[in-house]
């Protein structure tokens, strides 16, 4: 966006007048840009900041006719509260699972030599495409039925992991991959174990990538209705994704007033699970590695 | 591991897994293989997963089914828990439902039982999904002998299905002989019965009927010259009062009939086969046993699709096309901008309701319209009927694999007892089963009132075959390959290919 | 990347150990139920009616129904559209722009479009679905408002289009951060030296930026390609429709197997599924191994 291309090396070196012309020109392009870019994605979202707060929303995103109304109404559900602990519970124990999983199994897989090992990785991938999908429903409830499981939270972690965790280790293991092995090397000299090479050496520097996996696991647990639903059936114990559902009519008819009012209530827990990885553990490092 | 496709008859009377469990009899080939596939998995996996005995699970089975949070002890006697499961919520879908259930029900059933010196403890699993979700949960609980002991909300399309999969069984093999010497049989009408037969077997007991209208805007009727009491007594009048909607409110959709796959059930029940049965057939003939398939009468209605959304403008092929388009149908009727809208009484109750509708109509009671369904001509209809109609509805079962089966047959007695039954349309007039219910509720409402008394001896209901479902969405697709652009002769072409497939060239009617 | 030479690093012993607790739990919850779930599609199982009481095996005949299905080619051809629009060149190129353009800034400017493209990723998927809906909708929406009452039905008359926008608006987030972490890892005295040569912005980016994060970006073009591939989002935009114009093979399955429960079929439909898929990864990991 900056600079305009490789005609300006043919015609020789540019005045110094020019310079100061398309850096202006392009500190211009790059705001359009960026004005279009930040109102393509926040227009959408108007909707959602003020229906909830209009006594008649319509899908139109119009100054609402203000109440606070809808919020006492989508709290008299008795499950609308405590689904968004449910859903926080099951996106935190599921990102725990697979972090603590996915980060060793990124780091071995990174260090070791294996014939075949991107295959088998992307084997995992292709199965968990599976896995997730509607198909695999049937094989997946009786999986954890036999086990034990059905209508607990345990058994949807374990399922929601065993779909996340490939695409987890495939994630961190190019952050991995880019950390250079001299550290460990000098480490290992100085006799740490290999468990204090991962703690102590790679994680750090792979925090960035833990911290995109993070979010990236809480995001797809939050939104993903179809497991829990199948396997828990306890109305208290299911998350908001499924309990949105509570929002519709016999008839299947959303009313568009308690649904973005819940949307709403359900948007924020996540958002701010967000910024607060993203405060504390950053999704990058800043200056990359020295060296 | 591989019990899942185990028949019922592993399981005992009690919904016990018996011991024979390990080898599934009727599925040797897959038990071969889910055994290839543990083994795979427990070499992988060594120590995480060994569920203990076969024995064990599937006692787990109908531990999960009955005591999950009831937090019921025993208090002498032998305590008896019981659970009803519903796709109703409290605070959401279908919350009278829910609030009948968990402060009607319950209690009273518990009172009752306790002055017979039983202690029966009654819980409540709701459910706010989707009907076609609901269905899934319940599906799979069955696949486990799991479930509920009294299920509510089985639509009655669904049925056969269930019935065909050995889910469900007949209401007297579960409750006994109690069941057929029940009273409340004489005041369910033998159309509310058969809505939740079987092979002419009862299944479960019905909880109301619905019918379908014609609904009309009267200001819009009026606009355009058309009387409030407007009937029509032919497709043509539909299509004539339409023209002059169009002519003298541009800004309004005339008609609109449900069609296209979107909708799913609703275009068939609130679209395709209410004017199907104007043709003078219904979809399935139960002496011949078979279904219409390319037949003059299917290209009728396509027909008249096709006149509705094929470029008259006299109907918007976008509601029918789009994903929430019956939700879009329904504003814009609330909003005067449709004219005709053919319905069942569900949108008269919680759609435009002015009282806790979700597209409040505040004049609903003076300026909505509602009349018969007209055959396609005079005397077209099925037995020679000048008017028509569809209804449907859902019921309650019981589970086969209930521990409790007498227990479980005497909640849903008194659920569908005439008490119970008035709790239950305190809050909210509909029309339910019983016929004494009716009488004494249904004077307050006048559609309700229309629709008990002069759709019911009128309607037709769908047949509660296993492959209806895939029919109907047959019928859905080649509704909406008309409101696309495709000519009904195509689409009905395509539609007996279809059905062909799925219920084979001798169960078709394709006569003409 | 240095991988290569790095077996002294971690002795074999605890490399298994790290990775043993992984994949017990991918055994169980992963391969247990895709294996099972690829056996399905050998049967007629369905979860309701006969076929639930006594499943055959039907061999290929799914696959042969499959295949003489033409609405199937119809999703193949919606989903390679789809995915090809939205995630190829969609979200990884204004993901990648938008990495490159914030990445030398600060403040609020930077802050401010970093968390709309995130907040778009964050946002719950069904919530995101009435967010289109209400946006896109012909007499009301936001964006015919802001057109001047243009009333153009966009999920009438430009469904695929629309699911493509939606599927960018709510994916380029991961592009985005994913890029934007690999830049960092691009050495800054390369890109300084190139500067001070009078390298343009797009010739660092093509002679040295690309090239160093090429292992970045087709892991990148790997997951988004294979996440969308399998997006089941546009279902509850448009159902499929109109008239099966965005009916891809996610929402296909769905509605074998989840509304007409017909799981044979919808594990058959998901078997090619997966096939399609591993023809796409063994095409990128083969251009992957071409880069060492």
């Amino acid at each position: 966006m900056r600079g305009t291309g490789p005609a300006s090396t043919v015609r020789g070196e540019p005045s110094e007048s020019e310079l100061v012309v398309r850096r202006f020109l392009g500190r211009v392009a790059f705001y359009v840009f960026i004005v279009i870019v930040g109102a393509f994605f926040a227009l959408p979202m108007v909707w959602l900041v003020l229906a909830p707060f209009d006594a008649h929303p319509t899908l139109n995103a119009a100054l609402p006719d203000f109440t606070l109304g809808n919020f006492g109404d989508v709290l008299k559900d008795p499950y609308a509260l405590s689904s968004l602990g449910v859903s926080i519970l099951l996106a935190v124990g599921t990102m725990l699972l697979v972090v603590v999983l996915a980060a060793p199994a990124a780091y071995a897989l990174s260090r070791v030599r294996l014939p075949g090992r991107d295959l088998l990785l992307y084997l995992l991938l292709l199965f968990s495409s599976i896995v997730t999908g509607t198909a695999a429903m049937v094989p997946l409830f009786l999986l954890i039925f036999d086990l034990g499981l059905t209508d607990t939270h345990l058994g949807v972690v374990l399922v929601l992991a065993g779909g996340l965790v490939p695409a987890g280790i495939f994630i961190l293991k190019d952050f991995v991959d880019s950390i250079p092995t001299s550290y460990e090397e000098s480490a290992r000299l100085f006799g740490a174990s290999s468990f204090q090479i991962l703690r102590d050496i790679v994680l750090p520097y792979a925090r960035p990538g833990l911290a995109v996996i993070a979010v990236w696991v809480m995001v797809n647990v939050w939104g993903n209705f179809l497991i829990p639903f199948i396997l828990l059936r306890t109305p208290s114990s299911q998350p908001a994704a499924v309990v949105i559902y509570n929002f519709y009519t016999e008839g299947g008819q959303a009313d568009l007033r308690l649904i973005s009012t819940f949307g709403l209530l359900y948007s924020i827990p996540v958002v701010v699970m967000y910024l607060f990885v993203n405060r504390r553990y950053g999704f990058r490092f800043y200056g990359g590695l020295k060296g | 591991m591989m019990r899942r496709f185990a028949p019922m008859e592993d399981l005992d009377r009690t919904g016990r897994r018996t011991t024979s469990g390990l080898k599934p009899r009727s599925h040797g080939r897959l038990g071969v293989l889910f055994a290839a596939v543990v083994l795979i998995a427990a070499a992988c996996s060594t120590s995480s997963t060994s569920p203990s005995s076969s024995g064990a699970v599937g006692a787990s089975a109908t531990t999960t089914s009955s005591a999950a949070p009831s937090g019921s002890s025993a208090v002498g006697g032998a305590p008896i828990a019981l659970k009803i499961s519903a796709n109703a919520v409290v605070g959401g879908k279908n919350d009278l439902a829910a609030e009948w259930i968990t402060t009607y029900v319950i209690p009273t059933f518990q009172q009752m039982m306790a002055a017979q010196g039983k202690n029966v403890t009654v819980t409540f699993a709701g459910s706010g999904a989707a009907d076609e979700d609901y269905k899934t949960q319940l599906g799979l609980d069955f696949t486990t002998g799991g479930g509920a002991d009294v299920i509510v909300g089985l639509d009655d399309i669904w049925v056969g299905e269930f019935a065909e999969a050995g889910y469900i069984k007949p209401l007297n093999q579960v409750g006994g002989a109690a069941v057929d010497s029940w009273d409340g049989w004489s005041q369910i009408s033998q159309a509310a019965q058969d809505d939740m037969s079987y092979n002419g077997q009862r299944f479960g007991i019905a909880s109301g009927l619905d019918g379908r209208v014609l609904y009309f805007n009267k200001d819009v009727m009026a606009a355009a010259g058309l009387p409030a009491d407007w009937q029509p007594k032919s497709w043509a009048d539909i299509i004539t009062a339409a023209q002059a909607i169009k002519a003298k409110e541009p800004g309004v959709t005339p008609l609109q009939i449900n069609a296209g796959t979107a909708m799913g059930e609703a275009t068939t029940a609130q679209g395709f086969l209410p004017l199907l049965v104007g043709t003078g057939v219904n979809i399935y003939d139960a002496t011949t046993k078979k279904w219409q398939g390319n037949t003059p009468q299917i290209q009728n209605v396509l027909k008249f699709y096709q006149q509705i959304y094929g470029g008259s403008g006299l109907g918007d092929p976008q509601i029918q096309l789009a994903a929430k388009g019956r939700d879009q149908s329904f504003l814009e009727f609330s909003q005067k901008k449709i004219g005709i809208l053919l319905e069942g009484d569900y949108l008269w109750r919680s759609v435009i309701n002015p009282k806790g509708g979700i597209d409040p109509e505040a004049d609903r009671d003076t300026n909505i319209g509602y009349s018969l369904i007209p055959a396609m001509t005079p005397g077209s209809g099925i037995k020679g009927q000048d008017f028509v109609s569809i209804s449907g509805g859902g019921g309650s079962v019981l589970n086969p694999n209930t521990k409790a089966p007498a227990e479980a047959w005497a909640l849903l007695a008194f659920m569908s007892s005439k008490d119970a039954v008035t709790a239950s349309v305190s809050k909210q007039v509909r029309i339910t089963m019983r016929t004494d219910v009716n009488a004494a509720t249904l004077a307050q409402d006048p559609l309700l009132t229309f629709v008990s008394t002069k759709v019911f001896p009128i309607t037709a209901v769908r047949p509660g075959l296993a492959v209806y479902d895939q029919v109907s969405q047959a019928l859905q697709l080649a509704s909406q390959e008309v409101v696309a652009g495709k000519s009904p002769a195509d689409a009905a072409t395509d539609y007996q290919n279809a059905l062909t497939k799925l219920v084979g060239a001798d169960h078709i009617a394709s006569g003409g | 990347m240095g991988a290569s030479n790095a077996t002294a690093v971690l002795p074999k012993r605890a490399a298994a150990a790290f990775v043993a607790p992984a994949f017990v739990l991918i055994a169980v919850f992963l391969i247990f139920p895709a294996l099972w779930t690829l056996f399905l599609g050998l049967t007629d199982y369905a979860l309701t009616g006969a076929q639930a009481l006594h499943p055959q095996v039907v061999g290929a005949a799914n696959y042969a129904t499959a295949l003489s299905d033409p609405r199937l080619l119809n999703s193949l051809w919606v989903t390679f559209v789809y995915v090809f629009g939205s995630a190829i060149v969609g979200q990884a190129v204004l993901g990648f722009i938008l990495a490159w353009t914030l990445r030398a800034w600060r403040g609020p400017v930077r802050s401010a479009v970093e968390i709309l493209v995130i907040l778009a990723w964050i946002i719950p998927g069904s919530v995101v679905a009435f967010l289109w809906i209400a946006f896109l909708d012909t007499k009301e929406g936001t964006l015919n408002g802001l057109l001047g009452n243009a009333a153009i039905p966009w999920l009438f008359s430009w469904p695929l289009l629309s699911i493509i926008v939606v599927n960018i608006w709510r994916g380029t987030a991961f592009s985005m951060l994913l890029f934007g972490g690999a830049l960092t890892t691009v050495p800054p005295s390369q890109l300084e030296a190139a500067r001070l040569a009078g390298a343009s912005g797009w010739q660092q980016i093509r002679d040295i930026v690309l090239p160093s994060i090429r292992g970045h970006i087709l892991t990148n073009l790997l997951l988004i390609s294979l996440w969308t591939f399998n997006d089941f989002a546009p279902f509850l935009i448009t159902a499929g429709g109109p008239n099966f114009a965005t009916d891809t093979l996610p929402v296909y399955i769905f509605r074998n197997a989840f509304r007409n429960l017909q799981f044979g079929y919808g594990a058959a439909i998901s078997t090619i599924m997966l096939l399609i898929n591993l023809v796409i990864g063994l095409a990128y990991l083969r251009v992957l191994r071409a880069r060492d």
